[in-house]
């Protein structure tokens, strides 16, 4: 490479980074506003002054970690995927609003979800607009917004074998005791099987981030989700 | 008997499952003795009893009656947990299982007996070895388990992990604790490296000039990086960490004089912990099932023994491939061993092996990192499939989750494999 070359590109960086490049387009941010206004203004505030109420402020929401508004009470299930490393993305956000418990097994947040592709998409172009950085999100190129791809009916409505379930379930209980306790790993006794097939498919796409759960769930098929999923519900 | 019913057993789960009821009726229960009460045999012994649904006699034989985990025994020396935590009874492993306390001496594979040193003789159809490890004789220069109340191995966990912790907190200020580390294949291979952030831990406490020297053969260990900067992070200076390169792998000791011998010189040391060379449990070797190695090949789909159709081995005695030799992967071997047994011996379904494992290791309190992969048979080798670390430079939020995780582990397999 020729010493030429630094200085041209150094130029080419101080002239885009000068010139205003608009946020990328992810949806209709006044459609996004109604939708706000219908569905989350009972619980949640945006905007500058913005304050917690029964849910936490979503000003700067993009870029936080989980469960980190020093402020507000989260539950543990939200302050453990925090400390796992989840952090509010345009993904994640996608992901949550669509079914809250496949990121956030204990929210508290009791919110069906919003099965509407567009819709989300409407209301995190609102919500963006109350981001620092706008411009910057999303993060990284738009195919990478991705939901939960594998969340088919016809997924949903496997059976599963629960005798094949427990088998599969010893090796879970090596971490998750079967009698509920809950001291630093959470428990899975009783998940409804809907909750769990769901949270399964989070890890396996590594939208959830434990490493150790993104292993275990990546290796487990469709039929081994449901499998251990019918058993674990059916334990008392 | 037994063999007709094997083959019955290749034709077809439906063939094997019809059969095995009548057979199960109309004899004797069929009898699974499993040797070694640890990480692997008290699994495999509540898995058999809880899975086999009272069609077999499951007999557990254990030389102690309480077991002491060698898994946070670290903690322990690092004044973070209390001896009692470590400590385990087998007074609810359940109803299915009957525990003897005695030490397996003998294993008559052509009769299918073990005999106890108690004189006991006890008939098997199948035959489970758990024992874990024992030393091997001139793995360290002057080195016997003659001088283990001088220099301690404290690796397998009970008097010598209390010896050692009272040597580390009688050191005099300044003084130095040694550690010969194993070489490879040991147990836990960040064993040896997180008792040395414990004990420095517990030194930085009490005796904060102290210095610890680490002699190792291996020229690089699990966790390093880690560990590293662990050690710089928190215990800077006192830890000195001496590989192959510099003599790490010659050492002779000399428990007369508390002296270390590194490549000719000689040194005086306040505590010096051998963790010598290991191989399988004694019994594992007397049953004739173990190789030019030490450790006993398993065919990597069910654990059984390579040697003997009717022996299956687990743990840190076996020679499988890519597992680490561990409490958690003892663990997972025995659930796999147990479904085929079952299989085998009741006709019930038999699934495709799986296998994992994660080890936490803590650098100080709160700080926790943590290593795991999962693996799947192969024809060769039980073969590791993903894996993750943690990594340098995480938050301290992350790594008291991790901490924090790894109680709940530890709850988690003791309920598993004790009840
Ligand atoms: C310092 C240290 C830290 C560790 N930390 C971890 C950790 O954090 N996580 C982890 O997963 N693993 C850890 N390990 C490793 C773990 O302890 C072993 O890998 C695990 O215990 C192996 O299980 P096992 O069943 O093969 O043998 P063991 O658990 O050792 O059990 C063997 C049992 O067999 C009995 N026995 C042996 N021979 C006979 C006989 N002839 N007759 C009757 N009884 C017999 C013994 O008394 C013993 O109770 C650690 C080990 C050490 C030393």
């Amino acid at each position: 490479m020729g010493q030429g070359a630094l200085p041209l590109a150094l130029a080419l960086f101080v002239v885009m980074g000068a010139s205003p490049v608009a946020a990328e387009e992810i949806g209709d941010a006044a459609r996004g506003a109604k939708l706000f206004q219908r569905q989350c203004a009972a619980c949640h505030q945006v905007g500058p002054e913005a304050v917690n109420r029964v849910g936490p402020t979503l000003t700067g929401i993009f870029g936080r970690r989980a469960g980190a508004n020093k402020d507000f009470n989260y539950s543990k299930s939200m302050l453990r995927m925090g400390s796992d490393g989840l952090t509010w993305t345009l993904k994640s956000l996608d992901t949550y609003i669509e079914n809250p418990r496949s990121l956030v097994s204990g929210t508290r947040m009791s919110f069906r979800g919003m099965d509407d592709p567009v819709a989300r998409s409407d209301l995190l172009a609102f919500l963006r607009d109350y981001s620092d950085q706008p411009r910057d999100i999303p993060e990284a190129e738009p195919t990478a917004l991705k939901t939960l791809p594998d969340l088919a009916p016809e997924i949903l409505s496997i059976k599963g074998d629960p005798e094949y379930g427990e088998y599969l379930s010893s090796e879970c209980s090596t971490c998750h005791q079967r009698d509920g306790s809950d001291q630093g790993i959470p428990t899975i006794t009783n998940w409804p099987a809907e909750d769990f097939v769901a949270a399964m498919h989070a890890y396996k796409a590594k939208l959830r981030p434990h490493p150790v759960m993104q292993m275990m769930a990546g290796r487990l098929s469709n039929e081994e989700i449901a499998a251990l999923a019918a058993y674990f519900e059916s334990l008392d | 008997m037994i063999l007709k019913r094997r083959s019955f057993i290749g034709t077809g789960l439906a063939a094997a499952s019809l059969l095995a009821a009548p057979i199960v009726w109309g004899q004797a229960k069929l009898r699974v003795v499993v040797i070694g009460g640890g990480a692997g045999g008290a699994t495999a012994a509540r898995y058999l009893a809880k899975d086999g649904g009272g069609a077999l006699d499951v007999t557990l034989v254990e030389a102690n009656p309480i077991y002491t985990t060698c898994f946070f025994s670290n903690l322990y020396l690092g004044g973070l947990r209390d001896f009692e935590s470590l400590q385990h009874g087998y007074d609810k492993i359940g109803a299915g299982v009957t525990v003897i306390h005695d030490m397996a001496t003998g294993v008559d594979r052509a009769a299918r007996t073990v005999t106890l040193a108690g004189g006991q003789v006890l008939p098997y159809d199948r035959l489970v070895l758990s024992p874990g490890i024992d030393f091997k004789d001139d793995s360290v220069p002057g080195w016997s388990l003659d001088a283990v109340e001088v220099m301690p191995h404290a690796y397998k966990a009970g008097p010598q992990t209390q010896l050692l912790k009272a040597m580390v907190d009688s050191m005099p200020q300044g003084g130095t604790f040694a550690m010969v580390a194993p070489p490879n294949p040991y147990r836990c291979p960040p064993g040896p490296y997180e008792r040395v952030s414990m004990v420095a831990h517990a030194l930085k406490q009490t005796n904060p000039t102290a210095k610890i020297l680490v002699l190792d053969p291996k020229d690089k260990y699990s966790k390093q990086a880690l560990f590293e900067e662990g050690w710089a992070k928190y215990y800077n200076g006192m830890v000195t960490w001496v590989g192959p390169e510099f003599g790490g792998g010659e050492v002779e000791v000399r428990p007369d004089s508390m002296e270390v011998v590194i490549e000719g010189e000689a040194q005086k040391v306040d505590v010096c912990n051998v963790i010598p060379g290991q191989i399988a449990g004694r019994i594992a070797a007397i049953a004739g099932v173990t190789d030019d190695t030490g450790w006993a090949p398993v065919h990597p789909d069910s654990m059984k023994s390579k040697a003997d159709e009717n022996v299956y081995v687990l743990g840190d005695s076996s020679a499988q491939g890519d597992m680490p030799k561990s409490g958690f992967s003892a663990n997972s071997q025995a659930k796999v061993a147990a479904m085929t047994i079952r299989g085998e011996l009741t006709g019930s379904k038999v699934f495709p092996a799986k296998y994992s494992n994660t080890c936490w290791s803590l650098i100080a309190p709160e700080d926790g990192v943590k290593v795991g992969a999962s693996y799947e048979p192969t024809p060769e080798k039980i073969a590791s499939v993903e894996s993750f670390i943690s990594g340098t430079g995480e938050d301290a939020a992350l790594r008291k989750a991790t901490y924090e995780e790894s109680l709940g582990w530890y709850a988690g397999i003791t309920a598993d494999a004790f009840g």
